[in-house]
């Protein structure tokens, strides 16, 4: 059976799932070799959403070019932003104002915990129940509220630019988060008793889409699809940015090594972020909410590399300067590129059914695979 | 000593359901928390945030004076060819040429709400407006000319 694995036999059935399939959570085209019911080998075809983003930076200002990171991996928007960011400011060496850095960080973990909270919905309706969407839905509206009356829009803010934030916070932006807080705390235990100790939900969870550590480190990937083999990979603790080394925090780990560990990785990702909202909202810094930066930026001569944990891993930033005013190349290390990759490993061998169940597990945004 | 093991199994099984089943059951039964917005039926009442991001307007006052001095920063900045200015040449009372804008042509379909061009403005002639519901039959109404018919700039704006 083993030396039969990957390759495709007389009597092997081929289905194509995608790329217009509700399960993929967008364009993704799956080609699935089928031996009865188990899965032979899974190959993803991409490029059905492949707008052109790292060219198109090409042509566009240091400023400019951040609006579009926000089309990548549209769920972690803001951090997608603050990782351009980042990478400017590294080569123009401006010191961010105290209180930006905040600001981003609060905006970074509030934008972690939305998109988690839609992964959590999304992975209950992978395995049939559609009710927890809703309830999921029902704190990341919050969310975007809170979103949407301090940076103006509630998915593609284009809120972080080079040397802080675009406009001071809202007012009544420390309240609205309390307020978020306490509803959160209020309600994070329905989500235990919805799905995670739900007799169905753990039968299909556990022992389903074994991901060995060192497969985990050998394909690339990141994220809590590491850390729920047991691999520390948290760029916030490994490589701290902003001020995320003076933050209390716990990177979690499970060792399952299966889709449930990976499962409750995310949930208590989302408590570890209100762990620090909580630490840093009392404590928002007076002072300017951007550093002062020429109207038109110029990179020096050289390479610039600014790494940063999104809601799905490890996005890398690299630009290149020729010393313009627009980079010579942009090239962006995608979370969910290296986390796609390892689709084949762990659905091999398992049953067509918990296919949808495992890809679930992986948080996968195409928009983010394809750029 | 098995079936022991499998009657707790059964057991726990059947009270995770039940402990799921009591949550929905609680919300159906206590629907007082209504989350939904009831959309269009609620536009006399609707009302978005200040800074939310819908389109992008020019201010004109009473005397129909908008604050644009025509110095294009908003075109340089905007990402993907949004805005274009086309400027004239006004002869004042004194007799001199002083550049004005003639239209200031703001394509809805291209703009992606980023607020760069509102940022890059230096004398805040156009701001964000908090209307959304953008779809017309035809394309060519949503390209739009931001500063009135027959208005000038304001008095002091340079």
């Amino acid at each position: 059976m083993v030396e039969e694995l990957g390759k495709t036999m007389e009597g092997d059935l081929i289905i194509n799932v995608g790329p217009q399939h509700p399960a993929t959570h967008g364009v993704l085209h799956l080609v699935i070799t089928l031996n009865g019911e188990t899965i032979k080998n899974v190959e993803p075809h991409l490029g059905y959403i492949h707008r052109s983003i790292e060219k198109m930076s090409e042509s566009l200002t240091y400023r400019q070019f951040i609006y579009v990171t926000s089309r990548m991996d549209y769920l972690s928007a803001h951090i997608n932003n603050h990782a351009c960011a980042l990478c400017v400011e590294k080569g123009l060496q401006v010191e961010v104002p105290a209180r930006a850095q905040v600001i981003r960080v609060l905006m970074d973990e509030l934008t972690r915990i939305a998109s988690h909270e839609l992964w959590w919905g999304a992975m209950a309706m992978d395995l049939g129940a559609l009710t927890p969407f809703f309830y999921a839905f029902r704190e990341r509206e919050t969310i975007n509220e809170i979103m949407e009356e301090t940076c103006g829009a509630r998915l593609t803010m284009n809120y972080m630019v080079p040397g802080g934030v675009l406009q001071d916070l809202h007012p009544d932006f420390q309240r609205k988060v309390k307020e978020f807080i306490q509803l959160y705390k209020r309600k994070i235990h329905e989500y235990d008793e919805l799905v995670t100790g739900n007799i169905i939900f753990q039968n299909r969870m556990k022992g389903v889409g074994y991901l060995s550590p060192e497969d985990a480190i050998s394909y690339g990937c990141s994220g809590p699809v590491t850390r729920g083999s047991g691999v520390r990979s948290d760029v916030r603790k490994i490589y701290p940015y902003e001020i995320y080394d003076k933050l209390e925090f716990d990177e979690v780990l499970e060792t399952g090594c299966d889709s449930f560990a990976r499962y409750l990785v995310r949930v208590r990702e989302m408590e570890q972020s209100v762990r620090i909202i909580e630490q840093l909202i009392d404590n928002i810094p007076e002072g300017d909410y951007q550093a002062k930066t020429k109207a038109v930026l110029k990179l020096p001569k050289g390479e610039f590399y600014q790494r940063v944990e999104t809601a799905r891993g490890e996005l890398g930033v690299y630009i290149v300067s020729e010393g313009g005013t627009t980079p010579y190349r942009i090239k962006y290390r995608s979370p969910g590129f290296s986390n796609l990759s390892v689709l084949n490993k762990i659905a091999t061998g398992s049953k067509l059914g918990d296919l949808v169940a495992m890809m679930g597990t992986l948080d996968l945004v195409i928009p983010d695979i394809d750029r | 000593m098995f079936l022991k093991d499998y009657i707790k199994e059964v057991y726990g099984a059947v009270k995770s359901l039940v402990v799921g089943m009591r949550r929905t059951g609680y919300y159906f039964t206590h629907h007082k928390e209504i989350i939904t917005e009831q959309y269009p039926d609620n536009r006399a009442t609707l009302k978005l945030a200040d800074r939310f991001k819908g389109e992008v307007v020019m201010p004109h006052d009473e005397n129909n004076e908008h604050r644009c001095t025509g110095c294009t920063a908003c075109e340089l900045a905007c990402p993907n060819g949004t805005i274009k200015v086309v400027t004239k040449f006004d002869i004042t009372p004194e007799g001199k040429k002083k550049k004005a804008i003639d239209k200031l042509v703001y394509h809805l379909e291209l703009c992606t709400m980023c607020n760069l061009c509102v940022t890059a403005c230096p004398s805040d002639a156009i701001k964000m407006a908090q209307t959304f519901e953008h779809s017309v039959y035809d394309r060519s109404k949503l390209t739009k000319i931001l500063n009135n018919p027959g208005s000038k700039i304001m008095e002091g704006v340079e």
